[in-house]
């Protein structure tokens, strides 16, 4: 029997509140049927008696407590799933908006999803090339691995994101069992129009489901973009066996969101407003890449977000960072002398490196050559800084070639073209022949043998 | 049969109205799919629940039952080995039952209750035993004996003891009949409440390192058996691997490590990493001394609360048998902040930060429970605490870090910079502090070498001098510095290069005995005082660095294999030839 329950007893925000229903369940989907014949969606958020409160995801703009009938679905959120997803366009909320109508669906899935059991996790070990030279040396993307880009307005995390998708080569991943799951959360049109466009080029538009809450797109629906994109990834990944990359962008939009929608309830904000609950939010995104025992395919994560202000301690990169498996972070000021990809190497890490890399994986001087760079990296910054105090003139011989070796670092090293993809081969003994501007005494890092086989070459 | 129905759901925190059946912290099963929660608030009109599961799809109305019991947990063999989920659940178990996924609502026994154990029974008809004491003792994994003991509170005389068999854990092993002629039974196994601290009969001071193989640790800043050690530091800066290599590498019996509110593949490759390694003083698996508890940060956030006292109540279980455990917690601020969750979801009037009042208390109350003890039983045990802590925007001035600071002995500071030079471990030598070097000179002393605490101190006060030193040098380079200076720059770069930092993925260099520690201390130490000689005759100090003795002391940590310290002596010979050969010039 479905019960219809007419009018509404309180709005505020984006929420609205209803006496009198009988027998909700928490998180279960109702849908709001307006006088003026449109249709909304929204979620039950919380239950006293009879007494519920609803999130209306498409806002309450235009609603009153007459003209608003409420009918309960009786089901949580689920999204519409079947392989004919692949090349589609939905809306943040998960419904179709390229015009090919309706899902015809296989499975319908909840979009929270269940938390992987650790016991069936797969570390993940097998590392993916992206031909970038500051990623795959430096901060390795590993296949199952969530590794955010860091950004900042203004800064080409988009470029790198789509060059990424385009050149990953996944162990084990081909055209046929390889698909991208895209979501934009409150990002502008043309950045989603320069993504689909990218994607077209590239010859993988037919493997993308993009999944679009742009920037003039109900706010509360952006809460739940992404955890459709994920829902749709894990379908993919573990019950068709693909190899999927999810990009996310941009996720402090999303934060805001949540920011918003937590504020309108009237909850105790933790840090700058962010509700308490952020970083479990976030990780209940987050973890959901990985790999299974048993399941052929992957989810790998590349969130996107910018820095308010370029600042790494603001909550949204924070709570990321404790997360995610590492980061890539874009550094404005190599962005500003025109370096492509900007990554500012220090603060970049692939926490899943360590074991996805070296002999079998990549070669043998990967990790020490890696941990060379950074250490000798390291010391280039501190030589900056005395030049900047007495001048490049007065510094050491030994500090002048560290001068020297950070600039042929950053033009030659991080820089590349757009379209450039590298080989890793070429990637490692690019950093080698680099190494070589410094006197071998300076190598603390790496073994006589490493050396003699590839610095004295 | 109650019929107490759910009234009110937000998030994980369920309302039951107008009931008086339940008290304070009981176990309770809501809904129809049983899933556990527990008592957290009572008032005249609501009894508020914290439900350990995903609440989705509960209605009022399904029906709430009491336990009348706290949430506890099962203590027994069978737990080590075991990866739990932070109310007891085992993972395996639930693996095979529900599949990859973590369904809710899903039940699997603490300890597995049909392996046969082979169990000694050691009381004998008509001995007095009481709580504490051991009655029966089995083999649990290769290198641990699972002692089992009468639970603490009961007391008595044993009326009857089963034979020397193999047994389940609910088996019944012996009868102790009280003074007030009351029957006892008493199985493998008996619970406790996590919440409670397990009694013991007096506390002794922590004068035992946990050595642990770290030469920034064991050597600059020890943590002792049965203290308490906090590991803050910002993302990347290397909290879990410090963890790691502690629950690797250290000298405790029992490892129980908590991963709350952490990553799921970390978790995972504890468990593949642990089940290969070999522990080297028993020459058995790691995992034969390891507990794990996962409960990953997309976990439900009220059971990683109670993760971090499931892990202490297991090793306060196996201190009472007399061993030395150590447990990590990673990580702490994920705690704090399940608390401040539930906290907010209470509409508590927050302190700061929106953590809740308490949070000095409950931390406090945590770390208290570690010790080294005479325990009931009369043996002695302790329970080592180190937990990580995440603060945010790595400022250590937030609530979590300051509260933990003041209930901690040992801080050991991660440092950014030093994590991006990937310095690691990135503990920060002028940030950090032991409170535990007085208790333990006499340890390190006798045991290692007399000089030991004296030439730590000569390490440290390098250290520090270089610190003073670099702001120096960042103004105006290292080129004008006096000599004298210059030597103790160039020593303090051996210092952190060659022995401050580690390296965990070397063989020989992830673990390195005290002996060695001491050794290598002793050899750079050996440099400075020659140094200094040289110095004071007025040869220039800039001979040292060019002959390359301070490289190949800075590599001595890979060069010179752990168990051969007979070739530091050529080291010593090879210093002393050096500096008379520049003293000659």
């Amino acid at each position: 029997m479905i019960k219809e329950y007419i009018g509404l007893n309180e709005i505020a925000g984006s929420l609205a509140v209803l006496d009198g229903v009988k027998n909700p369940g928490y998180e279960e989907v109702v849908e709001f049927n307006v006088a003026d014949g449109t249709k909304r969606k929204g979620r039950i958020i919380r239950i006293d008696g009879e007494r519920v409160v609803v999130q209306v995801f498409e806002g309450t703009k235009g609603l009153s407590l007459k003209n608003t009938s409420t009918v309960p679905t009786g089901r949580p959120m689920e999204l519409k799933l079947s392989e004919e997803i692949l090349g589609r366009v939905f809306d943040g909320a998960g419904r179709p908006i390229d015009g090919f109508g309706e899902i015809y669906p296989e499975v319908l899935r909840d979009i929270n999803g269940s938390s992987i059991n650790p016991v069936s996790r797969v570390y993940p070990r097998n590392y993916i090339a992206t031909g970038i030279s500051s990623i795959d040396a430096l901060s390795t993307l590993i296949r199952g691995q969530k590794l955010p880009i860091f950004s900042g307005y203004g800064m080409k995390h988009n470029e790198l994101a789509v060059q990424i998708v385009r050149q990953a080569k996944i162990t084990g991943a081909s055209s046929d069992n390889f698909a991208v799951v895209f979501a934009a959360m409150g990002v502008k049109n043309d950045v989603a129009d320069y993504f689909r466009r990218s994607f077209e080029e590239s010859g993988v538009l037919s493997k993308v489901v993009m999944f679009l809450n742009l920037s003039d797109d109900p706010i509360i629906e952006r809460t739940i973009t992404p955890r459709c994109a994920l829902t749709a990834a894990e379908y993919l990944a573990f019950e068709k066996g693909m190899h999927i990359l999810v990009v996310m962008t941009d996720m402090s939009s999303y934060c805001e969101a949540l920011r918003e929608f937590s504020s309108s309830k009237g909850e105790i904000p933790g840090r700058k407003g962010y509700p308490g609950y952020l970083y479990s939010d976030l990780a209940s995104l987050y973890e959901r890449a990985g790999m299974i025992k048993g399941k052929e395919g992957s989810v790998t994560q590349i969130p996107i977000l910018t820095m308010p202000n370029d600042d790494i301690t603001h909550p949204v990169p924070d709570l990321t960072g404790y997360i995610t498996e590492g980061q890539i972070v874009l550094d404005r000021s190599l962005d500003s002398t025109g370096i492509y990809p900007p990554v500012s190497i220090l603060p970049s890490l692939s926490r899943l490196m360590k074991d996805g890399i070296g002999e079998g994986y990549t070669r043998e001087d990967h990790s020490s050559l890696a941990n060379q760079l950074f250490s000798a990296y390291a010391k280039v910054q501190d030589a900056i800084s005395l030049a900047s105090v007495i001048g490049e003139d007065e510094l050491s011989d030994i500090d002048k070639k560290y001068l020297e070796f950070g600039r042929a670092f950053e033009n030659r090293f991080i820089n590349q073209g757009a379209n450039e993809n590298r080989s890793i081969e070429e990637t490692l003994d690019l950093g080698w022949e680099i190494l070589t501007l410094l006197p071998e005494s300076e190598l603390d890092r790496v073994s006589d043998e490493l050396i003699e086989k590839y610095y004295r070459r | 049969m109650s019929n107490n129905k759910i009234f009110g759901i937000n998030g994980p925190v369920v309302t039951v109205a107008d009931t008086k059946d339940f008290s304070m912290q009981e176990m309770v099963y809501v809904g129809r799919e049983k899933l556990v929660g527990e008592v957290i608030s009572i008032d005249d009109k609501l009894t508020t629940i914290q439900v350990y599961e995903v609440t989705t799809g509960l209605t009022p109305s399904e029906p709430v039952e009491g336990t009348g019991s706290a949430i506890s947990v099962t203590l027994g063999p069978g737990i080590i080995k075991n990866i739990y989920d932070g109310i007891q659940r085992p993972l395996r178990e639930i693996a095979e039952k529900t599949g990859e996924f973590i369904e809710r609502g899903c039940f699997a026994p603490g300890i597995d209750e049909h392996t046969l154990w082979d169990v000694t029974v050691t009381a004998k008809v008509g001995d007095e035993l009481c709580g504490g004491e051991v009655y029966a003792t089995c083999p649990e994994t290769e290198s641990i004996i699972h002692k089992i003991m009468v639970p603490p509170g009961i007391s008595g005389k044993v009326t009857f003891a089963a034979a020397d068999d193999h047994y389940t854990v609910n088996t019944k092993i012996l009868e102790i009949t009280d003074k007030s002629g009351k029957v006892h039974e008493l199985t493998l196994c008996h619970k406790w409440p996590i919440r409670t601290a397990r009694p013991i009969k007096k506390r002794l001071p922590c004068t035992v390192p946990l050595i642990t193989g770290q030469r920034v640790i064991d050597t600059l800043m020890p943590v002792a058996k049965g203290g308490t050690a906090a590991i803050p530091g910002g993302f990347g800066t290397g909290k879990t691997m410090t963890q790691h290599q502690l629950a690797k590498w250290c000298d405790a019996d029992i490892i129980i490590y908590v991963g709350c509110g952490e990553r799921g593949n970390e978790m995972t490759q504890v468990l593949d990493e642990f089940g290969e390694l070999i522990d080297p003083r028993t020459g058995r698996k790691l995992t034969d001394r390891t507990v794990l508890i996962a409960n990953t940060s997309n976990m439900p956030v009220a059971a990683r609360e109670a993760s971090i006292y499931t892990g202490i109540t297991l090793a306060e279980y196996y201190r009472d048998m007399g061993y030395a455990v150590a447990m990590m917690a990673d990580s702490t601020s994920r705690w704090a902040e399940a608390l401040r969750e539930i906290s907010g979801r209470l509409e508590e009037m927050p302190a700061e930060e929106g953590f809740p009042a308490y949070l000095p208390s409950r931390l406090a109350a945590f770390y208290e429970r570690a010790g080294r003890v005479t325990t009931l039983g009369s043996d002695e045990g302790s329970v080592t605490v180190i937990g990580a802590v995440s603060p945010q925007g790595s400022d250590f001035s937030e609530p979590v870090t300051q509260n933990t600071k003041r209930f901690t002995r040992v801080f050991w500071a991660l440092d950014k910079s030093l994590a991006y030079a990937r310095h690691y471990p990135a503990i920060n030598w002028t940030d950090s502090y032991s409170e535990y070097d007085g208790d333990l000179a006499d340890y390190y002393n006798n045991n290692v070498n007399l000089s030991f605490m004296d030439y730590r101190r000569q390490l440290l006060s390098l250290l520090h001098e270089e610190s003073k030193l670099m702001e120096i040098v960042k103004l105006i380079g290292a080129d004008v510095l006096p000599d004298d200076q210059r030597l103790v720059i160039d020593i303090a770069r051996v210092i952190r290069v060659g022995f401050l930092q580690q390296n965990a993925y070397h063989k020989d260099d992830t673990y390195v005995p005290l002996e060695k520690q001491f050794l290598m201390m002793k050899t750079i130490l050996h440099l400075y005082e020659k140094g200094k000689a040289l110095v004071a005759s007025g040869k220039p100090v800039a001979g040292i660095a060019r002959s390359g003795i301070l490289e190949k002391l800075i590599k001595m940590k890979y060069d010179i294999p752990n168990g051969s310290p007979e070739m530091f002596d050529d080291y010593i010979t090879e210093i002393d030839s050096v500096i008379n050969e520049l003293m000659a010039k």
